[in-house]
């Protein structure tokens, strides 16, 4: 099963000489790391590259709404005590620029594949994988993506005959929907913050009951599976009830949350909890996600967070007050174009913080934090916004397209 | 206005709250303190009795299965209609504005009884979704400056003889049935397809249903500049579709 014994069909390799060939020209010209246009060009001469690209890896998928980037990175540094990893890193997660990511990996025993939600599915099917982490599933970019609920059926519908682990989070009701229609699910009890997309029952429609960390509805008896796995404060709880300590340079709750699940997925593999643990605290920052930058003779952390569940994890991981805080919105294509999302972020937990808000719609943000009656400067750009604070550490939280533009000023 | 407080009763945000519906209530809740009101808020979910004390009722958005969800225990209820008999302002978004309507299309491609609060009925349109900002003129006699929003649906909702069309359309499709209307009310019941945080755009709406519970013509005046510039900002921006 492992390493790239058979060879590819000589039109596999013609597809892959060609991806990279497209690749490394678009590299040139300028337009990013071409990975996804290779990508394309070779799943045009071979559709069935990715499944041929897979068979001879054990492979790993990764989806969820927010984490999948980072676990994707921490179970490719867990399963590297094990052999060589070959992974889609840089977090192009549609096929096209998974099938790129694989191409460049002759040599590898592991494929670890960050998945886009509404993909997830029909790459498990080319895949064959032999496990699936499903994290959490919440409301984000509506106006293009499809109803929570529906991908959550999605996943359900895609995965029931899967022969894969299945590493699910079982504080999510709706991954735990998605998950139970498998025969083989790993139950982590990995927390989530954000309840807002499941107070009703995905399977019957009933009101979620949520005494403290538990959850069932009171009416069709769907319950929270009793986990094998946890997350407990700094430790991960392991199915023989050992406690390993978790240490991460990438800050927050989420990111233990993201750890406690990789450690489940490399304990599939064979990998021991704290072999797995020591491998992931070599991970320092995600494709610019949690780096720390000087920037002005200031230091700025870069945040990113898309959606409401994703800035609630974030505003539990910041500096307290009275820290500096930027927030940077847009609203192009990437990011949903409807801001009403700003709507279900309490920005009150910013309260004691000096805010600066930027990006495209800085006035919707505007009109948010006066809403939540909390102190605010509009700014310009982000030198206006950091040339407001003191020298010393900022908090720079943005969403997707005002997270890449973030990265350019400060030429991260 | 019951007692000493506004009462704001944000209904059912198990099922709808979904395009950041919330933001109605934030809007509501905070020009009224800022006027030196109490407010008292609830949050009422679907397996709760909805209060018929209130004074404003605000319903969200939502997906295809909350919806109907929503109206089935909205109807079981009952209270609602009551609140309304008593003349407590309703002001409901989207999934919920159909919801007050004679009927609408649910999730199983049924036609479903909604609330009736509303001379409104709303079919599944065929063509692509609605989805984009909006610029419109209010209803003249409300005597409000443009509405400007944001709607995502696909629902095509008709205006019978009773409702009027909350506005008309300069850019956007709003109750999607090619007429130029967009949204509906009737007395204190109003339904817009405007998403959630309308009333960040529009506080003179907000400032209406404050001015309509507490019976008064005026409210004291309050420092709107940052809403403002949002206006300004999306009414400019609705004019020039990308």
């Amino acid at each position: 099963m492992a390493g790239n014994s058979d060879p590819l069909s000589p039109r596999a390799k013609l597809a892959v000489t060609a991806g990279k060939a497209v690749a490394a020209a678009s590299r040139a010209a300028g337009r990013g790391s071409g990975s996804v246009i290779g990508g394309r060009v070779a799943l045009k001469l071979d559709p069935d590259l990715l499944a041929r690209l897979a068979q001879n890896l054990d492979v790993v998928l990764v989806s969820a709404t927010n984490g999948k980037t980072t676990t994707t990175r921490l179970i490719a540094e867990a399963l590297g005590a094990a052999g060589p990893v070959v992974s889609n890193a840089l977090g192009a997660n549609m096929p096209a620029g998974i099938t790129s990511a694989l191409a460049g990996g002759s040599e590898a025993r592991y494929g670890v594949i960050e998945v886009d939600e509404k993909y997830l599915a029909g790459v498990a099917r080319d895949t064959d994988p032999k496990c699936i982490a499903l994290l959490n599933l919440s409301r984000d970019q509506l106006d293009r993506a499809a109803e929570t609920r529906m991908l959550a059926e999605n996943w359900r519908e895609g995965l029931a005959g899967s022969k894969a682990v299945i590493v699910a989070n079982a504080d999510d009701p709706l991954v735990v929907w998605a998950a139970s229609s498998s025969p083989n699910v790993v139950w982590v009890a990995a927390g989530q913050m954000w309840k807002d997309d499941a107070w009703s029952c995905p399977s019957c429609g009933g009101v979620m009951q949520r005494p403290g960390e538990d959850w069932f509805c009171g009416e069709c008896g769907f319950r929270r599976p009793t986990p094998s796995w946890a997350l407990s404060g700094d430790h991960v709880l392991d199915p023989h009830g050992s406690a390993w300590p978790i240490h991460l340079q990438l800050p927050g709750r989420a990111n233990k949350a993201n750890a406690a699940s990789s450690a489940a997925v490399a304990a599939v593999f064979g990998v021991p909890p704290q072999v797995a643990l020591e491998r992931m605290y070599q991970v320092q920052a995600v494709a610019g996600r949690y780096d720390v930058v000087q920037f002005m003779q200031r230091d700025l952390r870069l945040l990113l967070a898309k959606n409401p569940a994703g800035w609630l994890e974030t505003f539990s991981l910041i500096d307290p007050p009275p820290t500096p805080v930027i927030l940077s919105v847009n609203a192009r294509g990437a990011d949903g174009t409807d801001t009403s999302w700003l709507w279900d972020v309490d920005y009150t937990r910013l309260t004691g913080h000096p805010i600066c808000v930027i990006g495209d719609r800085k006035l919707d943000l505007a009109v948010r934090l006066e809403v939540a009656n909390q102190h605010f400067q509009v700014c310009e750009d982000l030198d206006e916004a950091v040339r407001a604070a003191p020298p010393g550490r900022i908090e720079v939280i943005a969403n997707y397209t005002a997270f890449q533009d973030l990265r350019r000023r400060v030429g991260n | 206005m019951s007692d000493n407080s506004l009462r704001v009763v944000w209904v059912y945000p198990d099922l709808l709250s979904t395009y950041g519906d919330q933001g109605n209530v934030l809007v509501v809740e905070r020009r009224a303190r800022q006027r030196g009101l109490d407010v008292a808020r609830l949050d009422v979910r679907s397996d709760q009795p909805i209060p018929t004390s209130g004074d404003i009722y605000l319903i969200g958005g939502g997906e295809d299965r909350p919806q109907r969800l929503a109206a089935e225990r909205l109807l079981r209820d009952g209270h609602l209609f009551q609140a309304v008999n008593n003349g407590a302002i309703v002001f409901a978004v989207c999934a919920g504005y159909q919801i007050l309507g004679h009927e609408f299309v649910n999730d199983l491609g049924q036609r479903q009884p909604g609330l009736g609060l509303l001379d409104v009925t709303t079919v599944r349109g065929t063509g692509e979704r609605c989805v984009g900002d909006v610029l419109a003129d209010i209803d003249a006699p409300l005597g409000l400056p443009a509405l400007t929003g944001f709607e995502n649906h696909q629902g095509i909702t008709h205006l019978g003889p009773t409702a009027r069309p909350l506005a008309r359309v300069r850019f956007g499709k709003g109750n999607g049935t090619g007429d130029g209307t967009e949204g509906a009310y009737n007395d204190t019941v109003f339904g817009t397809y405007m998403h959630g945080p309308v009333l960040a755009r529009n506080p003179q709406i907000a400032d209406l249903m404050l001015k309509l519970a507490l019976d008064v013509n005026a409210l004291p005046p309050t420092d709107d500049r940052w809403y403002e510039a949002l206006r300004t900002e999306r009414i400019a921006a609705a004019q020039q579709p990308a």
